[in-house]
C-alpha cells in the first residue's frame, strides 16, 4: 500500500512513440530527471541514477512499449529498491489520435506493508480524491478553527 | 524537505485520517471522546494516537485526570507544503518531457519535408 502518492498528467503534441523515447532513453532521462543515468530499459534491470553529488540504485519494473514504463528508486536510502524502501514511478502513455499523447505519472512510496485487506479497500476508495486534496482539506479546516 | 516515512505512513492510514479529521475539526479531545465517534475500538484509537504523536502530527497534555490530544498545525502545514512541492517537481519534469517530445517531433517532420 502506498503511503504517499503523487499523480500528475500532461497532454503532449507528439506521437506516442516519440514520447516513449523521451521517457525511456537514458540520454533523454538526463534532461528531465537525473543528472546521471546508468540504466538498461528492461524489466528487472538494475541501474543507477545520480542527482548532483547524490544518487541511488534503480530497478526497472514494467517495460511495455509504447504505453507503460515504471521503475523504483531510493535516493539516499541505500539497499536494493523494493516495496517498502523506495519510490515507484509509473508512466502511462495514451495516444490521442496520431499526433497527441496523454502522459500520466504516478509516484508512490513510503508504504506500510502491514495493512489488513479491509483497510486496503477503504484506502483505495478514500484515495480517489488524492493526497493533495486530503491535505488541503485538513489545512482549510485548520484555518477555519484558528 | 521534511517528508519522512513516519509522517507519510501516519497520514496514509484511513483510520488515522479519520482520527486526524476529528482532531482538526474539534480541537482538544480525549481518546474516549474519539472512541465513540469512530468505527473501531478504544485500543485501536490509542494505537493510532501513538503513531500520530510519533510522527509529530499531534501532541498531548494532561488536564486533570484526562489526557487531551490536539493537532500540531505546523507539522500538518509542513506535510501539505512538502506534498505540493513534490507535485510541482513532477509538473516541471512533465513540462520538460513535453518540450523535448514536441521539439523532436517538429524536427522529424521538418526533416521529412513536404
Amino acid at each position: 500500500m502506498p503511503g504517499l502518492t503523487i499523480d500528475r498528467e500532461v497532454m503532449i503534441e507528439a506521437p506516442v512513440e516519440v514520447v516513449w523515447r523521451t521517457i525511456t532513453e537514458p540520454d533523454q532521462i538526463t534532461q528531465w530527471f537525473a543528472d546521471r543515468v546508468d540504466l538498461v530499459v528492461k524489466p528487472g534491470a538494475r541501474g543507477y541514477m545520480g542527482f548532483g553529488e547524490q544518487g541511488g540504485p534503480v530497478v526497472v519494473e514494467v517495460v511495455d512499449p509504447p504505453t507503460r514504463f515504471s521503475f523504483r528508486w531510493n535516493e539516499n536510502r541505500g539497499g536494493e529498491p523494493a516495496a517498502g524502501n523506495s519510490m515507484l514511478v509509473e508512466f502511462t502513455l495514451t495516444p490521442d489520435g496520431d499526433e497527441r499523447t496523454h502522459l500520466r505519472v504516478v509516484e508512490s512510496g513510503h508504504e506500510s506493508l502491514d495493512w489488513p485487506d479491509a483497510e486496503k479497500q477503504r484506502y483505495a476508495d478514500e484515495h480517489q480524491g488524492g493526497w493533495g486534496e486530503y491535505l488541503d482539506r485538513l489545512a482549510a479546516l485548520l484555518g477555519k478553527r484558528q | 524537505m521534511q517528508a519522512d516515512d513516519e509522517l507519510w505512513s501516519a497520514i496514509a492510514d484511513p483510520s488515522r485520517r479519520r482520527v486526524l479529521d476529528l482532531l482538526v475539526g474539534n480541537g482538544e479531545v480525549s481518546a474516549s471522546w474519539l472512541a465513540v465517534r469512530v468505527p473501531f475500538s478504544r485500543q485501536a484509537v490509542s494505537k493510532h494516537l501513538v503513531v500520530l504523536e510519533r510522527a509529530g502530527l499531534i501532541s498531548r497534555r494532561k488536564h486533570g485526570r484526562e489526557v487531551l490530544y490536539q493537532v500540531e498545525a505546523d507539522r500538518l502545514d509542513q506535510a501539505t507544503r512538502a506534498m505540493a512541492e513534490l507535485a510541482a517537481q513532477w509538473d516541471r519534469r512533465l513540462d520538460v518531457i513535453k518540450r523535448l517530445a514536441e521539439t523532436a517531433h517538429a524536427d522529424a517532420k521538418k526533416n521529412q519535408g513536404p
